[in-house]
């Protein structure tokens, strides 16, 4: 704050309530008209803890992520966002000292439970990382990579469903001449979008996308959020971002973190219009974070 | 009202900029003349082989067997350059799996555990054993219970040398794959083996590749440990069985030979020894330069 005075900064925040800038959030986004609980849950979280080593890294996370809806997770840096949708694949398997406790239900069954079977989860709740990362073989293998894990499929079947997913990724048109090409020989937002293709190759019915446009230049990051704006008649999409703009553009519901916890969730209109939390407030209207 | 601008104190004295400078130009001419160095010793060694030994090189040497009558100036290394190829090979067919295995352990399933970060540590230390050591190790497990030097011998002798330097290059590639990569092929629902091979390797397999070849390299040169094992022979191989053959007998190799040739009182044996040393100099440089070639650039592919 070089330039402003102490006195100035004060002021600032006494006036903060008074006239908030606002971020202008589209009409016609679901969670502004319907019954919240009456839609169907995809996704239920209850009491999630998170814990790296001894560090506990989220607090009593419970969420309703609902059938068909775009859920933007938001909040400031290291607040848990990544963490969170990061338990619903069960990714942070990988890593021995990263451990979760409470329940996630989907699909009737907790998938913190032993008993349930991590690549079947994983085909059902796909997910795009932040930087693209495609595998190191062809735009062809990258998209057929799930479904040769996951089905039996006849080789004319299997170029078929690579083709519609690379449609439905609104992709097709840039890579139809490339499909024996190298994925990482893409653009960075061409590669996403493959990463979407492959995720929706495996006919999942969730996607989680963490941070997906971070790495990707504002013409890449239109074409994502239009996709995923489309993509959510079919399917359930959580969506971290630390970009609020793209938080209101595209998403129905909205859940604030801070420190590990869900501070506020609810429809985006309300959150980005009138929450009902003062860090909520702050953090919108970018007095921190 | 106090503003930031007048609570800043005075500036502090600035470094003086000459003695930068100089100091710049010191580091600068000490490391051009200590790369320049190596380089020289370097250049000097291959100019020295190539001259003295270009001379030997002939169609005989690599056709004919290392001549056992000192008077004639018949004969060549082509018994000693198979011999090597072949304990080399068996080395690499031996080593080269367990290593790569190895190698994945300690960079996808082992990582910081209690058991790989042992495993690191004995590979270590392996790898810092004096290569006559290990021949003597050979010796000790393979040739003295069966009575006869062999040329697998030698090969066990150099594929524990190879071992440990292939499970860390191989690591130390893998570690270099972002995790990114590992998180997509898990997310996409594939089991782990199968990521780490399909997905993970495959992103480095340019390195992995180079790393193994480089594993090969360092070890086609070693004398000390083919001096328990497989000692050498003025003959041909005859096979894999008998008194002759690799599992059963001393075989002739490059560097056993340019050993005992360059220190004979002849002065073709000698030519010969010079003409050995440059076909393995020749032959390192060349699959050094080779893989570099060939995957320096493709990095990520």
């Amino acid at each position: 704050m070089v330039g402003t005075t102490v006195d100035e900064q004060t002021e600032m925040h006494s006036q903060a309530t008074v006239v908030p800038p606002r971020l202008e959030v589209a009409e016609d986004r679901r969670g502004a008209v319907e019954d919240f609980d009456q839609l169907p849950s995809e996704i239920s979280v209850r009491d999630l803890d998170f814990f790296y080593g001894k560090e506990q890294a989220l607090f009593g996370n419970s969420i309703e992520i609902k059938k068909n809806r775009v859920t933007a997770v938001i909040g400031p840096s290291g607040c848990g966002k990544s963490t969170h949708i990061r338990a619903y694949n069960r990714i942070f398997n990988l890593y021995r000292d990263q451990k979760a406790k409470g329940e996630i239900l989907f699909d009737g069954a907790n998938i913190l439970s032993s008993q349930i079977d991590l690549l079947d989860l994983r085909r059902r709740i796909g997910m795009i990382f932040q930087k693209p990362s495609p595998f190191p073989m062809t735009v062809f293998d990258n998209v057929a990579y799930g479904l040769r894990q996951h089905y039996r499929m006849s080789r004319s079947d299997l170029s078929n469903r690579v083709e519609d997913a690379l449609k439905r990724s609104a992709i097709w048109d840039e890579v139809e001449h490339k499909l024996n090409e190298p994925g990482n020989a893409l653009s960075g937002g061409q590669q996403q979008r493959l990463c979407i293709a492959r995720a929706i190759a495996a006919e999942p019915d969730v996607l989680l996308m963490d941070e997906p446009c971070s790495a990707i230049d504002p013409v890449g990051t239109a074409k994502i959020e239009e996709l995923i704006l489309a993509l959510k008649n079919k399917y359930t999409i959580v969506l971290v971002t630390h970009n609020m703009q793209q938080a209101a553009r595209v998403s129905d519901y909205t859940a604030f973190f801070f420190q590990g916890r869900i501070v506020e969730f609810g429809p985006t209109t309300k959150i980005f219009s009138n929450p009902a939390e003062k860090q909520t407030e702050e953090y919108i209207t970018g007095r921190f974070g | 009202m106090s503003t930031v601008a007048e609570v800043r104190s005075a500036p502090p004295r600035r470094r003086s900029i000459a003695r930068r400078k100089a100091t710049d130009l010191v580091i600068k001419v000490f490391s051009w003349i200590g790369a320049w160095f190596g380089i020289a010793v370097m250049a000097f060694i291959v100019w020295e082989v190539v001259v003295r030994g270009a001379g030997a090189l002939s169609i005989a040497f690599f056709t004919q067997p290392t001549p056992q009558d000192v008077t004639s100036t018949a004969g060549g290394f082509a018994n000693a350059i198979v011999g090597t190829l072949v304990i080399t090979g068996v080395a690499a067919l031996i080593a080269i799996p367990a290593g790569f295995l190895g190698g994945i352990y300690l960079a996808e399933f082992g990582r910081n555990g209690r058991v790989a970060t042992a495993v690191r540590m004995i590979a270590n230390v392996v790898m810092g054993v004096p290569s006559i050591i290990v021949g003597v190790f050979a010796f000790a497990i393979i040739v003295k219970p069966v009575h006869h030097y062999s040329g697998f011998a030698g090969s066990v002798a150099l594929a524990f040398i190879m071992l440990p330097v292939m499970a860390r290059t191989t690591e130390d590639i893998l570690n270099l794959v972002p995790n990114e990569i590992r998180e997509s092929g898990l997310a996409m629902g594939a089991p782990r083996w199968k990521v780490t091979l399909g997905v993970v390797c495959k992103a480095a397999r340019g390195g992995l590749i180079t790393g193994a070849t480089l594993a090969i390299v360092r070890v086609a040169g070693e004398t000390a440990p083919l001096l328990f094992t497989a000692l050498s022979s003025p003959y041909w191989m005859t096979g894999l069985f008998g008194p002759g053959g690799f599992f059963e007998g001393p075989v002739a190799n490059l560097t056993k030979t340019i050993y005992d040739f360059s220190g004979s009182p002849y002065p073709h044996w000698q030519a010969l020894a010079w003409g050995g040393a440059l076909v393995i100099i020749i032959a390192v440089l060349g699959m050094n330069i080779l893989v570099r070639l060939l995957f320096q650039r493709g990095k990520e592919w």
